[in-house]
């Protein structure tokens, strides 16, 4: 019977063991309970038994050779027995296989998560007071704090909520200034303070445009029978439940990120990430800034069930009382200015989103319809788009197609 | 409801269980011709006699080691151990064996044992005889610890201590036998394992246990003049500990302060402390303070030693400190 | 320590089936350890592994006195006094390689063996831990009236520890029925019995409490029987405690982890010309109580009975996850 003697375990923290002295030497016999080697092991030499009898026919490690616990030393068998694999490289035990597993495994690089509150300067509030203003919508910064060392507890809060209707609006924020030169010293001014929304738009607009190569393709859209379909539906659905141009927009380029998956991408890590979910953001502006709350799966969703939806997300982006889940991740956003008389305009891509729609307003305008000037209402779009994921072949066709779901409106409804 | 001292219900307590079960027996040093040497086995000899109440030499180690043996033999023993501080030499037994033969033997048989002792100081014994160790113990998987602070818990905890199946051990206070309280007459048993509010209120939690749930009580009362109303909950077993009803507390009153006798560096109020963090973060509106025993040996002169042990005082600026609010 | 010491001559009066099953038992425990050392070397049982080669005749000779009801605690070399009380071996050597099916449910392990159901009340780690333990077995015995005998075995490390005098103290005192077997096998651990030991002769420890005590040679089996017995007797009658002092050796290691350098190469092979095992079966043969085809197969039926526990260990699966939490209390 072939039996293996392997490096053993003599101590319960032992990994390994060199061979001192072997007592026995091939072809010797030796019979079970027989010392045929001296090991060490930590500065201490143990006896190696032989725990059968037989022939030593094979020595497989040297003296003076360190090997793991487990690992074959040596064969026993009968005088003529065959061998298998003899000529091969001393076979590791699952043991010693085991004993490198022992060794420590890297440590996984901790996520890093970015998320606004912690990149801003850091304002000391209670857990409680934290969770209610999650809850209420209110920004931290507008609120100082009565505790210790300025904290913001739960009577600040309480405080702020109490007060809050009774409050006017407030000051509309400045317009955006073109760049100066510096302006020289005597020139009277304030400073204001920005909301923490703003200071959250400043840093995230300004690393927009400085990271993603952003490129522009506008598209005119008739709209004439968009409209049509718009004043049919509300006619069914009713005044609680009307949809708007922004709704259809909305449906619009959720159809076409549908067919044109890449642009429902960002640039991550030098991939393209493309995402399963169609969440597209809407543009909403209020006074402390721009917030851009998602509806999740627009592709999945009716133009009915979008119209609510957005109705109810901007009324509470509206009154302050945005929910978590309306802070969705998006993968697109639409951008609508055109309520204030403007044509067209260009907007900053939300990173890290693919893509922004910016919308102008519906209005008649002229257009040549075979060699004819005719008028028509007409609505500009320019999607601004990052040049790292789409190329302008591809934002020029996604923009093809997304006016012919407008011009065709019905596919709205399919 | 008739008052009792807190040593005539835990007398009462012994006496029932021992009427109720014949396996239960008493054994300490001095339990029978001294009569206790805090008085609580007073009696008992001459009911039950000298095969179930005994006393055996000074020797804790061979105390606790035999409670085990006879435990496993069949019978319900509840040593008594005197103090916890010599209660060091019997953690041997209690932590090695008691509470892991259960699990260490795959599960063949538990250990039904009761080990009463006396914790806690103020009586100027020094030192070493002086000392709050529960959170030694109660670090353990596999013991029980109670502490009951009234009359009423210290006869329904001891009652329900003997009856249950593993190792307990149940700390008394040496300043608390004389305490009387209301005790419900006729047959009751208090849980192990459950806290206790024992004072509603809904500006602050207080969370204490044995001793110190009477003086969180009195620095309550205090409070409640100054028009803060302080919630008082009593743990009453440390481990298996209950933090329901200081969770639920925390919820309501946004914030937390623990009482202990014990050192404060990994004590009680380290755990609770912890635990609330964990599991109520979102309420809490300011750090949670923890009041304990002051880290020294304690000593002998009398006004050393209050000093360094906590009163209703240090509790009411402790609770004071996490209401305040920034100068104007 | 010489090899010879003051041996008792017996005349057993044990019929042979009985002489016969005294041999099985010894060399199935030797096997067992054996296999054992190779499954340990191999790295399939981990910790801590004392093995008992050596000492078979003292477990074998002092539990075949215990009648069923009796109880046993024993230090942490506990292989063999699992073995002589009639532990399921396959079940044995599960819980070495730490199975679920194992007599601890792979639990304890090689130092904590444990069958309540054949009153084996472990296998105990902690040195002299289990001494107060047996004394509080006994009280009970002796308040429930259940007539028992605690046999309470450690070694002669344990008598310098003071759990060993407070439990010889109280025994006395409360006249518990526990034979206090101490195993002297010349070292505790690595330190040889006169260095740690003011008194050398276990026997003599037992004085100071006034509990009767007797030395036997640890390598005849039927000397350990007999004195055994006598203390059972002692002990069974009500008259209290018992001390033995049973002079043995061990052949290995005190652990596998031993590199056995406070002891000569020369006095253990001197000790292994008195293998209790080999002593045992010549004296059988001499008298004729034992053939070479007996002996052929008792070899034989001890080495399938260990090679089945070994398969059946092998075989049987790690115990699940969710036991880890099992058994913390009796009453959650």
């Amino acid at each position: 019977m072939v039996t293996e003697v392997v490096m053993p375990k003599m101590g319960y923290d032992m990994t390994e063991g060199t061979i001192v002295r072997w007592r026995k030497d091939e072809g010797d016999e030796v019979a079970r309970g027989e010392v045929i080697a001296e090991v060490e092991t930590t500065k201490v030499t143990v006896e190696v038994e032989a725990y059968t009898g037989g022939v030593l026919r094979k020595i497989l490690v040297p003296e003076g050779q360190t090997v793991p616990v487990g690992q074959v030393i040596a064969v026993i068998a009968d005088r003529d027995e065959a061998i298998p694999g003899l000529d091969k490289e001393p076979r590791a035990d699952k043991a010693a296989r085991e004993v490198k597993k022992a060794a420590p495994r890297p440590q996984e690089a901790a996520e890093a998560v970015t998320t606004a509150e912690e990149e801003a300067p850091r304002i000391a509030a209670s857990p409680v007071a934290r969770r209610m203003a999650r809850e209420q919508g209110i920004d931290l910064g507008q609120i100082t704090g009565a505790g210790p060392g300025g904290r913001i507890t739960k009577e600040d809060i309480e405080t702020f909520l109490a007060r809050r209707p009774a409050e006017g609006p407030k000051p509309a924020p400045t317009p955006v200034a073109a760049a100066r030169a510096a302006a020289p010293h005597d020139i009277p001014y304030e400073d204001r303070e920005l909301s923490r929304i703003r200071q959250t738009m400043a840093r995230r607009m300004a690393e927009s445009k400085r990271v993603a190569p952003h490129f522009y393709v506008t598209s005119d859209i008739d709209m004439t029978e968009l409209l049509k379909l718009r004043k049919g539906l509300n006619e069914l659905v009713g005044e609680g439940a009307r949809i708007s141009v922004t709704d259809m927009l909305v449906k619009g380029a959720a159809k076409t990120l549908q067919e044109f998956p890449e642009v429902n991408a960002s640039f991550a890590e030098g991939k393209l990430r493309v995402y399963r979910r169609i969440n597209i953001g809407v543009a909403v502006a209020l006074d402390e800034g721009l917030l851009t709350p998602v509806i999740a799966d627009c592709d999945k969703k009716s133009l009915r069930e979008i119209a609510q939806e957005a109705k109810e997300v901007v009324e509470r982006a509206r009154t302050g009382r945005l929910r978590p889940e309306d802070f969705t991740p998006g993968t697109f956003t639409i951008s609508n200015l055109g309520m204030f008389d403007v044509e067209e305009f260009v907007a900053i891509i939300n990173p890290p989103e693919a893509a922004i729609l910016a919308v102008g307003s519906v209005a008649p305008r002229p257009v040549v319809v075979k060699g004819e000037i005719k008028v028509a209402e007409r609505m500009r779009v320019t999607l601004s788009a990052d040049h790292r994921v789409v190329d302008g072949a591809t934002a020029a066709r996604f923009l093809q197609r997304f006016k012919v779901f407008l011009e065709q409106p019905l596919h709205l409804i399919t | 409801m008739p008052m009792i001292t807190y040593r005539e219900a835990l007398h009462q307590a012994l006496r029932e269980e021992m009427t109720r079960d014949e396996r239960v027996f008493i054994f300490g040093e001095d339990v029978v011709a001294y009569g206790g040497a805090y008085g609580v086995t007073s009696g008992l000899v001459k009911d039950f006699g000298e095969k179930r109440v005994m006393d055996t030499p000074i020797a804790e180690m061979g105390i606790a080691g035999a409670a085990v043996g006879a435990a496993m033999g069949g019978l319900r023993p509840v040593a008594e151990l005197m103090t916890i501080n010599f209660a060091l030499l019997a953690s041997d037994a209690i932590i090695n064996h008691a509470a892991k033969v259960l699990h260490m033997f795959g599960g063949q048989m538990s250990v039904p044992a009761v080990f009463r002792m006396v914790g806690g100081g103020g009586a100027q014994l020094a030192a070493t005889h002086s000392q709050s160790l529960e959170p030694l113990f109660a670090h353990v998987p596999g013991l029980k610890v109670v502490l009951p602070a009234t009359p009423a818990d210290a006869k329904g905890l001891l009652k329900s201590a003997i009856r249950d199946d593993d190792p307990v051990l149940f700390i008394e206070h040496a300043l608390l036998y004389r305490v009387k309280g209301e005790v419900p007459e006729g047959e009751y048993l208090t849980p192990l394992g459950k806290s206790e509010v024992k004072r509603q209120g809904k500006d602050v939690t207080i969370v204490a246990y044995s001793k110190m749930t009477l003086v969180a009580l009195e620095a309550a009362d205090r409070l409640s003049q100054e028009g803060i109303e302080a919630e008082v909950v009593d743990l009453r077993t440390l481990r298996p500990l209950d933090m329901d009803p200081v969770l639920a507390s925390v919820k309501k009153t946004n914030r937390a302060v623990t009482v202990e006798e014990a050192w404060r560096t990994y004590g009680i109020g380290a755990e609770v402390a912890s635990r609330i963090q964990e599991e109520a973060f979102d309420y809490l509106d300011a750090p949670i303070a923890r009041v304990a025993g002051v880290e020294v040996p304690l000593p002998y002169a009398k006004n050393l030693e209050q000093a360094a042990i906590p009163d209703a005082n240090r509790v009411i600026e402790a609770v004071k400190q996490i209401f305040s609010r920034a100068a104007a | 320590m010489e090899a010879s010491t003051v041996a008792k001559l017996t005349g057993s009066g044990l019929d042979k089936k009985t002489l016969l099953r005294f041999l099985h038992q010894m060399l199935l425990m030797r096997k067992f350890e054996d296999k054992a050392a190779e499954l340990y070397a191999r790295g399939k049982i981990a910790g801590f592994l004392h093995l008992y080669n050596g000492q078979e005749a003292s477990a074998v000779g002092a539990i075949s006195t215990l009648a069923e009801h009796d109880l046993l605690t024993t230090h942490y070399r506990d292989h063999g006094y699992a073995i002589a009380r009639g532990m399921d071996l396959n079940r044995c050597m599960a819980e070495l390689l730490g199975k679920a099916t194992g007599v601890a449910k792979g639990r304890g392990g090689s130092m904590h063996f444990f069958d309540a159901t054949v009153g084996m009340l472990g296998g105990w780690a902690i040195v002299a831990g289990h001494m107060p333990l047996a004394v509080g077995l006994g009280f009970a015995s002796n308040y429930l009236g259940k007539g028992q005998v605690v046999l309470c075995i450690f070694g002669d490390g344990a008598t310098n520890n003071g759990y060993f005098h407070e439990a010889l103290n109280m025994a006395k005192l409360w006249k518990v029925p526990v034979v206090f077997l101490c195993e002297n096998n010349l070292y505790g651990m690595g330190t040889a019995v006169h260095r740690a030991s003011a008194t050398t002769e276990m026997v003599r420890k037992a004085a100071p409490y006034d509990i009767p005590a007797e030395r036997v040679d640890g390598m005849d089996v039927l000397a350990v029987r007999e004195a055994t017995q006598r203390a059972v007797d002692h002990a069974r009658r009500g008259d209290g405690p018992y001390f033995l002092e049973v002079v043995t050796y061990r052949f290995r290691g005190h652990s596998m982890a031993d590199p056995i350098l406070y002891r000569d190469k020369a006095e253990v092979e001197e000790w292994k010309q008195r293998d209790p095992i080999v002593i045992f079966r010549q004296r059988l043969e001499q008298e004729g109580l034992l053939s070479a085809q007996e002996m052929e197969r008792i070899e034989r039926e001890t080495d399938e009975l260990v090679a089945e526990a070994v398969r059946f260990a092998e075989e049987s699966p790690d115990p699940p996850l969710t036991d880890l939490y099992e058994d913390i209390y009796a009453n959650p």
